[in-house]
């Protein structure tokens, strides 16, 4: 494999100082990637320019030294899941595999900023799962159970405690659905999802990587079972290894292999307010009443939900979402009635049948997928990324991806997520 | 939100049904190879495009419905009743 080296000398760091200097000379800032052209031959093609895409192809050039790779996208970087999700990092899931796996990646994300020496923003806030029933009571403290095991620190708390992390919340028992306790996780925060998806950019082109955006990929060349390449919409690129890093589309893009998967699609809609003083430290979380919700640094408040109700490609919002929302919003935090929603959009969700990703391997020999990643993805990106990367440059599946293949359907090994993935399912 | 022209109630708004997905015709149970009810269980062809689904009207008629449903534009250019054996509101998955 070559050697990743950039064209045009080494990138600029950003730091405190060169700020300083460009505050005083006004010189311009470099480009944070180039724009290149294609080639036809790469050592790795992967499809979509999101945080799984290009942590994976950023992974491969840093960890493992090939840089030969190129990262195609119909769109544009982080156009789609990864920058309409609502940017919350957690690792408290419910089976062994799953809470590893996340805080592999919730690790990863505490010290992005330095790896790639671009700013994301990760803010360790507190991560609060409401628990309104005495089954959601119980599946709390098998989370918690389960993730002190695994060394991550998860504990339930009840409503008093609640209170005093989060005062604006109603823990009174006069609602409909009272707050019976939480599954406090204080390494849970929020980060800005844009700033991932640039710095991964930034730092994989910075190590020979190219990323061209506007390329849609309109087939996937196989022969003899080994995938040869791809064509796309600016002409045929061949690679002896295709990774499939989409959202939203993994199903089609699989299809172009000749590889059925196991997902259904589902818009999911968030929506945010207009910024007000902070005043919301924790990220919380309510299952029963289908919402998330959390303040950024800029002082909005973003919401986001379950699925729509059924498969679907759309990406256009419904008022219904919003006011479904606002009802279960203002159940929980009734003093922000006054708030005003400043607008709402929809991404593309791949569920699975056991609400986990499928990484690794196909019946396609070269043909890697990356998908399925439902309403969790964006805050696995780092440790999904890492991963594939070693499977494409050791040709071995890593420990920590192991339980998520694509044949566990067939050997009936599925992996439930389901009582800590999402809301509302 | 879709309008959904059920066959037997008329338009109805989407929230009144429950999403019973793609349509997939069950390997005969004398079969008993793994790969057609693997098949049959979880793959999906999930396509950008024009598909045949079922809904239940479970706050309607209780009844299934086939419908033909663009997955881009949610567009409904077609719906009929559920015949046989997967019709009643008893069989509700």
């Amino acid at each position: 494999m070559r050697r990743a080296t950039r064209a045009g000398g080494a990138p600029q760091r950003y730091s405190a100082a060169s700020l300083f200097r460009h505050g005083l000379t006004h010189e311009d800032w470099e480009r944070v990637w180039r724009t290149v052209e294609m080639r036809r031959s790469y050592d790795a093609v992967v499809i979509g320019a999101g945080v799984h895409g290009l942590a994976t192809a950023y992974y491969l050039a840093s960890n493992h030294g090939m840089g030969n790779v190129a990262v195609v996208d119909k769109g544009y970087v982080g156009g789609g899941g990864s920058g309409r999700n609502t940017a919350i990092i957690r690792s408290n899931y419910l089976t062994p595999e799953g809470v590893r796996f996340y805080d592999r990646s919730t690790r990863l994300y505490e010290n992005l900023s330095a790896t790639l020496n671009f700013n994301v923003m990760f803010a360790r806030r507190g991560h609060l799962t409401l628990a309104h029933t005495d089954a959601s009571v119980r599946t709390m403290r098998w989370r918690a159970e389960v993730n002190k095991l695994e060394g991550v620190e998860s504990e339930v708390i009840g409503p008093d405690e609640v209170k005093e992390l989060v005062p604006f919340m109603d823990t009174s028992t006069k609602t409909r659905y009272p707050i019976l306790g939480a599954l406090y996780h204080p390494p849970g925060g929020i980060i800005r999802h844009d700033a991932v998806n640039w710095g991964y950019a930034r730092a994989a082109d910075s190590l020979g990587v190219e990323i061209h955006q506007g390329t849609e990929v309109t087939g996937i060349s196989t022969d003899r079972g080994r995938v040869t390449g791809v064509t796309t919409s600016r002409g045929a690129i061949s690679a002896p290894v295709v990774v499939n890093c989409t959202a939203g589309w993994a199903s089609l893009v699989a299809t172009m292999a000749g590889v059925r998967l196991p997902i259904i699609t589902h818009p999911l809609q968030a929506a945010v307010t207009e910024p007000v003083k902070m005043f919301l430290h924790a990220v919380v979380v309510s299952g029963s009443l289908h919402v998330y919700v959390s303040q950024t640094d800029r002082g909005e408040l973003v919401f986001g939900a379950s699925t729509d109700p059924y498969a679907s490609y759309s990406m256009r919002g419904s008022l219904e979402f919003t006011e479904e929302l606002a009802t279960h919003v203002l159940e929980l935090m009734p003093s922000i009635s006054k708030m005003r929603v400043l607008r709402q959009w929809a991404g593309l969700c791949d569920i699975t049948p056991d609400f986990s990703p499928i990484m690794g391997v196909t019946p396609v020999d070269g043909f890697l997928v990356d998908v399925g990643w439902g309403t969790y993805g964006f805050k696995a990106g780092p440790a999904a990324g890492e991963a594939m990367a070693e499977l494409v440059a050791t040709g071995k599946t890593p420990e920590s991806i192991a339980a998520f293949d694509l044949a566990r359907f067939e050997e009936a090994r599925l992996v439930g997520e389901r009582g800590a993935a999402a809301v509302g399912h | 939100m879709i309008l959904i022209p059920c066959p037997h109630c008329g338009d109805r708004n989407s929230s009144e049904f429950t999403y019973a997905g793609e349509v997939h015709s069950r390997p005969s149970p004398g079969d008993a190879r793994q790969g057609p009810w693997r098949d049959y269980l979880y793959g999906k062809d999930n396509p950008a495009g024009w598909t045949e689904e079922r809904w239940f009207h479970g706050s309607g008629c209780g009844k299934y419905l086939r419908a033909e449903r663009h997955t881009v534009t949610n567009e409904i250019r077609a719906t009929r009743p559920e015949v046989g054996a997967g019709a009643s509101s008893r069989t509700r998955p």
